[in-house]
Formats: C-alpha cells, structure tokens, sequence
C-alpha cells in the first residue's frame, strides 16, 4: 500500500512508531497530486510549505508526544484563508487576494502538526452542488462507469476527489445545505457537519453565516473523529464559537450502541426516491437494529418547506457578507471607463467578478431583503427555520439519540448533465441535508453501499446538539456493518 | 410572485451587479422561478412563533472595550488593488 492510501489513524500510528515519516508521507501525496490533474481537485499547490511542515512535524515526532494529527497530508477548501496562499473561494472576485491572516482552522490543523498540501476546489463561494460554478472549472469524481465524468458534489467537491482520489489522506470541508455531506456520499468517503458554533468561523469566507459550518472529510469515520478533534476550538474570535470544551471524540468510538434509539423520519421518503436509496435506508436500519439499537418511526412534520427556507435565508445571509467584494480593500477591480464614478465600480466589478449563480443568490438575497419583502419572505422563513428546529427538539425529547436518514437523493451525476435545468432542480440535492443546518445539528455521511452502475451512496446520521462522540460511534457502527470498501478504479 | 423587469433591474442596482439591458428578462424570469418555490412557505402557520436568530440560546460574548489588535496599515493594504499614500483609492466620489 503506499503511503497516500493510508487512514490518519494508521499514519499516525506508523508515525508515531517511527515506521514511516513525515516527509515520505507528503512526497507521496505530492507525487499522487502531480499525476492527478485530470481531477482538477488541487487548485493552488503548496509543496514548498508541505515540506517545510512535514520537516518540522518529523523533528516533533523525533521528539515524542506529537499531536494525533502531526505528520498528516491535508489538503484545504479554498474558502479557508491560509497566510501567504490564494484563497479565493474559487472566484474571479478574490483574484491575486492572499490573506495576511490564518484562519482558526488551519490554525488548529497547523498548530497540531498537520501538513498542507495545496487549496482545494470548490463551487464559488460554496454555492452550488456539483463543483461546476467554480472559477477554477470543475472538479471531476474519480469514481467512473462509463464515457462520463461525473461530478464529485459540492460544494466541497475538490475536497471530496481529493480525499477519494488518495492524494491526500484528509481535506477540510464546509457545510451549509450539505456540501460536506452531499460530496462525501458521492465519493465514497466519510464527511461530517458538527454542530453549529463546534468549530471557528474565523477566517473561513462566510456564505450564510448562521448555516456555515467546517468539518472533516476522510476515509473513515475513525479519522473524522481524530481529525474534528483538531479542527475545533473555542475561538474568541468567532463570537457564533460555543465556550464548550473541545471533546475526545476517538475515545466515543467503542463500536457499542445497544439501546440506543435511531429514528426513522418517515416525511424523509420522497416521492420518486430510487428504490435503490429507499433499500439502502432500510438495509441501513437493520445494520443499527442488528447492532441492538431500536429502530422507531418518527415524524418531522416540517421536513418539506426546509428547502424553500433554507433558499430565504442563506441568500439573504450571502448578499450581506458579500456586499464586501467592491473591488476596494482586496481582489479584483473591474477595468473602468473614463468618468465612471464609484457606482460603476462597484457593478461592473461585481458583475465581472461573481459568477451566474452567485450573482442569482446576492440578487435573491437583497429582494427578500428589501423593503416590502422582509416579513412576507425572510422573517416567515426564520419563523418556519424554528419549526424545523423543533421537530428535532420534539424528536429528541422523546428519547432519539440518532436519526438515520440517505445521504442524498441519487448517486453522483454527469458533470454538465443540469446544465439546462432550471437552478431549483439543482436544489433539491440538498433535500435531506439542509434541515440538520437549519437546525445547527451535527450530520455525518458515511458510505454504505454501491448502486446498480457501481457508484458510492451514502446514509447520513444526525445527532443531538453537542453529540458528535454519540453521532461518530454511530457511523462507525454503520461503517463497520456496511464494510466498504469500494475505491475508485484509477483512471486520470 | 413574478418579477417584472423594472424589478429586476431595481434589485441588480440594489446589489450592485450591472446587468445588461437585454439580460434582464431571463434574469427576472430566473428570480421568479425561485421566488415561485419559496411561496411553499406560505402554507406554514406559523402563527405566534418567534423568528429563529440562532441555533443556541446564548449570550453574545463580550470583553473589555480596548484594543486588541492594530498597526497593521501596511499589511490592510497589502491585497488593495489601488493604495497610495496609506490609503485605499477610489474613483472620485463627491464632485
């Protein structure tokens, strides 16, 4: 096996024991990422830096009692500001813009030892689900049937052809309608959502700042459990940052779930699913039973009108914290004509500098916004974004530990094959994962199975506020049943 | 809820974004499609409920009221695409 194919855990065990080192590890992601450019996953490559912090993290190894993460080959969203590096939420609006700062994430990642290889791919400004409104083109699966490339997800897709892919042994993602989540089920890999406020929002490019939310993208549900350890804080710079103390989340992982209650939301069954998800849900509620969970039906009754919310509120949240991009203070300034004045500036900068669906969600976001419009469409959808909310609250209240719900509503589809669909349509992949940040809980995709053309599908758990130990035991659980082990045949 | 083009080209100033005369009915044609879906929420009750603002009931932080941070001007300036003399530069706004 070489060295980029290995989990953290393993890694880091084989660090640790001195077996491998640091600097081999990165080379042979670096060597993996150089041969890999058909993914069009790595958009900004930092091998300089990776060899510089697998040096120092050899030396900290050398020395003993190296964090868990020391050592490890991450790749990083490039929604993550990163010092000295582009960081452009993979847009033409943040051109040449290279933070001055780090962000609290990379931080941590840093801080604990972890090695950066490079910026990943990802839909513009996090807004999209299929990696395809990249400024960078799109990220393409490495999982491959037929004559098509087909899209990794998003908007963490770099993220997740990264981490299936093998060039790296982890990526950060961020979630806010399920763009950790929804990309990992693609790929056969393992994404997980914390709780709102688990992990720091500072210096990650905000989209719609009460939904967004980091987390980790690995191969295993053991990895997401050591690597969240890492990425998370209490961050005083992130006044959303929950004072509560970062927790052991491997130590939950004893594989004993025995009377445990899993809820089946039964308003999760769509009309037109696949019967292959619909089976797959099934076979995954018999893996907890077999377990020894009782498996219950539940209802949330307001499941239906997540979306159209969610499609409110973020947008609403995005034209705020994008109003930023003026061509002032960073990234690109439109070229202006004689006598265009400031106005000017600011709309054709804008309009060059953001992409079609981009410019869609800021122009939603001010109409239900503007004067006339905000009780009658963001102030309802905040009211239906509590009732949401409390469908779970009732839910757990009556003693649900876990949910267990698809991931998503199909396999990974054809890059380019909605194209001419109109952008609700593409919407709709978030269907099962925008309620869990609507209602600030922790999500986990882990994969379960193959579908009939041989492509991964995943099913996703949701946890209490708070219960990412819980909700990981469970993926491990449900990862153990499932056993697999599928992986891309290679192809680029 | 349709969008009429006068809406579209209001709601494009008003986020800034130029869009060229000939764009705007697609694009208020595409808002439409959009606001058309959100209309769902109105079979909602949602008689006597509050907005939600937050996912955890929680008091905003606080700390003392100094500086923290600072004395950066240079590096403020560093990703601008037009600084001069200390300063962020833009076209001329008052005549």
């Amino acid at each position: 096996m070489t060295l980029n194919s290995l989990t953290i855990a393993e890694a880091r065990d084989r660090l640790r024991a001195r077996d491998i080192s640091a600097v081999d590890l990165t080379e042979a992601c670096l060597s993996a990422i150089d041969q890999a450019g058909a993914l069009n996953a790595f958009v900004h490559h930092t091998p300089d830096l990776a060899r510089t912090q697998a040096a120092a993290a050899d030396a900290r190894l050398a020395a003993g009692d190296a964090p868990a993460m020391c050592g490890i080959a991450v790749g990083i969203k490039d929604l993550f500001c990163t010092r000295g590096v582009p960081s452009q939420a993979a847009s033409r609006i943040l051109e040449g813009f290279r933070p001055e700062y780090e962000s609290t994430v990379t931080q941590n990642l840093f801080d604990a030892g972890a090695v950066m290889l490079g910026k990943l791919n990802m839909d513009e400004f996090a807004m999209g689900s299929s990696n395809e409104t990249s400024v960078y083109g799109d990220a393409v699966n490495p999982w491959k049937v037929d004559d098509r490339l087909l899209t990794p997800g998003g908007s963490s897709g770099g993220s997740a052809a990264a981490v299936a892919a093998d060039l790296c042994l982890a990526a950060t993602g961020t979630d806010t309608g399920g763009s950790i989540r929804q990309p990992a089920a693609f790929t056969g890999i393992v994404g997980l959502k914390p709780t709102y406020g688990r992990v720091s929002r500072w210096g990650t490019i905000a989209f719609a700042s009460s939904l967004d939310q980091a987390g980790p993208m690995t191969r295993t549900v053991r990895d997401a459990a050591i690597m969240l350890a890492a990425m998370a804080s209490v961050d005083p710079k992130d006044s959303t940052s929950a004072d509560r103390p970062v927790e052991d989340y491997e130590a939950a992982l004893t594989g004993d779930i025995r009377g445990k209650r899993i809820g089946i939301p039964r308003e999760y069954r769509m009309d037109g699913m696949p019967p292959e998800i619909d089976a797959l849900w099934a076979q995954g509620a018999e893996m907890l039973r077999d377990a020894g969970a009782e498996v219950v039906d539940i209802s949330l009754p307001h499941t239906k009108y997540a979306l159209p919310a969610y499609y409110v509120i973020a947008p609403a949240e995005a034209s705020s914290n994008l109003a930023r991009y003026d061509g002032v203070r960073y990234g690109r300034r439109a070229r202006l004509a004689a006598g265009d004045g400031v106005t000017e500036m600011y709309e054709r900068t804008r309009a060059e500098g953001f992409g079609p669906e981009v410019q869609r969600r800021v122009m939603i976001g001010t109409y239900v916004l503007s004067a006339g419009f905000y009780d009658a469409y963001y102030n309802r959808a905040r009211k239906v974004r509590a009732l949401i909310k409390r469908d779970f609250d009732q839910a757990f209240a009556q003693g649900i530990d876990t949910i267990l719900t698809p991931a998503t509503p199909s396999a990974a589809f054809a890059l380019g094959a909605m194209d001419a669909a109109d952008p609700v349509e593409m919407y709709l992949n978030d269907i099962f994962t925008v309620t869990v940040n609507l209602a600030g809980l922790p999500g986990l995709s882990v994969p379960v199975g193959l579908d009939a053309q041989g492509l991964p599908l995943g099913l996703q758990l949701i946890g209490r506020p708070w219960d990412e130990g819980n909700l990981l035991n469970h993926g491990l659980v449900l990862e153990k049943a499932a056993g697999f082990v599928a992986k891309p045949v290679r192809w680029w | 809820m349709s969008i009429t083009e006068a809406e579209a080209r209001k709601v494009a100033h008003l986020a800034r974004i130029a869009v060229a005369d000939n764009a705007l009915s697609a694009l208020a044609a595409q808002l439409s499609d959009i606001l058309q879906f959100m209309e769902q929420l109105n079979e909602v009750d949602v008689e006597g409920i509050e907005p939600m603002t937050g996912v955890e009931k929680m008091r905003l932080k606080r700390r003392e009221d100094v500086v923290t941070d600072g004395s950066m001007q240079d590096r403020i300036l560093k990703n601008a695409p037009d600084a001069r003399e200390g300063f962020f530069a833009v076209p001329k706004v008052v005549e």
